[in-house]
């Protein structure tokens, strides 16, 4: 197993504010996609954005296959790690092959336009995802499924090895998020390495890769959700009570589910 | 709204209209000279046929038309690509020089120019350093208030805007009422009549300039669409594009405005139209609004010449016709903006 990405002693805090990331440190390893966990407003967006140097952090090292990243360029950076941001509406209607095409900038010179080969690896980026049909398509118009895909795409196309995904599944139906997570199994088997943020611990045991739980500025993990995942540490985690159940029996056997619980009355 | 994935026919398309047009102006104007005729003295200048037609033909065809036609050409490509430029860059499709506020202070650089007597050169530099102070405004005070509204950049502009045209009216007070007033307030409402070839270049080459750095950025451009830290994350060095782009956009609209006065619409209506035709990539619509803004003026500009008696001031009329169909083509694309 290669390791791709190091995170050493992240801490940062925003200006005058208190500290948000207080020392976090992990690896992430091709093949084995991290599933991040955290009640609202604890800095999962926060490390992400200081990972793609979007955020300055305080101290700390994040390093891509040995190389710091802080003493990189923009478009080595890009080179080494792509962003799948949260499907967003765009100021005007692009077509989703020029979307995917920008994922082709840091491999461009500053003043020079993509070439055939560019084209062709965006084009083999659709294909690999199976939205080539959707080329020639308004990204406004398309689903929210299949903008995620799109900007998943776009980071393929970035020829980034390691991917780091804000909320793939938020506002996406339950058939939609199957959809993506087994996307990212099948990307994580070929060889990213892949980190994304999710509110549903459920996600976490389907990815069948490692989850790590942020609380206080602190990354719990990462670790199997088997062993990170139970009861008594999600109640510590978002403060409600949730069991963790595994399927018995049916077509979801072995499966695991963390449910909140009702209070009574 | 439809997709767009092959700009290129267009492109060919719109160049021919516009190099039809280019050729029709030379005929049309207080004085209509027979195409036959024009064509002559244009190939007379190369001695291929024997002159037949008068001094005065000679002159309104090659000193009167000529330079204003290219003028017209210049000032309208400058005005859309700066438009185009400023759209993209903030992600805003209702900005343009004008309602930046940058026409107007590159317009108040430009009749401080003229009251201090300086020369072609000297009042295209105060020009273009008032436009970078009021986009600078206009950006500082946008986001003071909301750095991601849409609305808020454009009074912000609004405010900026009427500053500058405050102090613009306060030159003509100033102005020498015999040799500088009427000299201002002709340039002011925007024209091309006094045309002169030296001023001509001396708009020419800033404009030429900065047009070669926003097309040789028109990939990174084209990224920043995604917006700021998407565009970062794709590699691009957001801060140099930016200040390159702001730069480029605001020297082409300081030589535009030093040239032919205060010209609006053009630098808002026209990059909307190009986006419908060739879609919202930067590498397609910025040739296309150089096309497009140029063949626009041109038009509006044949009108002013055409218009009768008295001329039309070319400001006034681009604001005519601009106005009602910038009003046209928001209903048309009905985007949420706001």
């Amino acid at each position: 197993m290669v390791l791709m990405l190091q995170v050493d002693g992240l801490h940062f805090a925003w200006p005058g504010g208190p500290k948000v990331l207080d020392g976090v440190a992990f690896n992430l390893s091709s093949g084995v996609p991290l599933a991040l966990l955290g009640p609202n407003g604890t800095g999962k967006t926060t490390l992400l954005r200081c990972l793609l140097g979007l955020e300055r952090m305080q101290s700390g090292r994040v390093t891509v296959d040995g190389q710091d990243l802080a003493t990189l360029s923009r478009a080595a950076a890009a080179r080494l790690l792509a962003y799948v941001p949260q499907a967003s509406a765009t100021a005007f209607a692009f077509r989703v092959a020029d979307i995917v095409l920008m994922g082709r900038t840091p491999h461009l010179g500053f003043m020079a336009a993509p070439t055939d080969h560019d084209r062709h690896t965006a084009d083999a980026a659709m294909t690999r995802l199976g939205i080539a049909h959707l080329a020639e398509r308004a990204f406004d118009e398309l689903s929210g499924g299949e903008r995620q895909m799109v900007l998943v795409a776009r980071a393929l196309a970035q020829g980034a090895r390691v991917l780091v995904l804000d909320e793939p599944c938020a506002s996406l139906d339950i058939a939609n998020q199957m959809r993506v997570i087994a996307m990212l199994r099948a990307l994580a088997a070929e060889g990213y390495a892949i980190l994304l943020t999710t509110h549903l611990p459920d996600h976490a045991f389907l990815l069948g890769g490692h989850v790590g739980l942020l609380k206080d500025g602190r990354l719990l993990g990462p670790a199997p959700p088997r062993d990170l995942l139970t009861a008594p540490t999600l109640e510590a985690l978002y403060g409600t009570p949730i069991e963790v159940v595994a399927i018995p029996d049916g077509r979801a056997r072995g499966q695991v589910l963390c449910v909140p619980v009702m209070p009574a009355g | 709204m439809m997709a767009h994935g092959r700009p290129g026919l267009l492109l060919g398309m719109s160049a021919l209209g516009v190099l039809a047009l280019f050729l029709v102006s030379f005929l049309v104007g207080p004085y209509p000279i027979p195409p036959g005729t024009v064509a002559r003295v244009f190939l007379g200048q190369l001695a291929l046929v024997d002159r037949n037609w008068s001094d005065a033909v000679e002159m309104v065809v090659l000193d009167v038309r000529g330079p204003r036609i290219a003028g017209a050409l210049l000032v309208g490509a400058a005005l859309a690509c700066a438009g185009a430029t400023y759209q993209n860059l903030f992600r805003n499709p209702l900005v343009s020089p004008g309602v930046l506020g940058v026409s107007s202070g590159a317009g108040f650089g430009a009749a401080l120019g003229i009251i201090l007597g300086l020369p072609g050169f000297g009042i295209q530099g105060l020009a273009f350093a008032l436009g970078l102070v009021a986009v600078a405004l206009t950006v500082w005070l946008g986001r003071s208030f909301d750095r991601h509204a849409t609305l808020v950049l454009v009074v912000a502009g609004l405010v900026v805007s009427a500053f500058f045209q405050a102090l613009v009216s306060l030159t003509k007070i100033v102005a020498d009422p015999l040799n500088q007033l009427p000299s201002i307030t002709f340039w002011l409402l925007g024209g091309l009549a006094r045309t002169t070839p030296a001023a001509l270049l001396t708009a020419l080459v800033p404009i030429a300039l900065s047009g070669l750095v926003l097309h040789a950025l028109r990939w990174q451009v084209h990224a920043l669409a995604a917006g700021e830290d998407e565009a970062r994350a794709l590699g691009v060095d957001v801060k140099r594009v930016r200040v390159l782009l702001i730069l480029a956009a605001t020297l082409m609209t300081a030589a535009a405005t030093s040239l032919c006065g205060i010209v609006g619409w053009v630098g808002l209506l026209i990059p909307h139209i190009v986006r419908m035709l060739v879609g919202p990539g930067f590498a397609a619509v910025l040739p296309m609004s150089a096309l497009l803004g140029g063949g626009f003026l041109l038009g509006m500009d044949n009108l002013a010449r055409m218009a009768g008696s008295v001329e039309v001031p070319l400001g006034i009329l681009t604001s005519l016709i601009g106005a009602p169909f910038f009003a046209l083509v928001l209903a048309r694309t009905r985007r949420q903006w706001f």
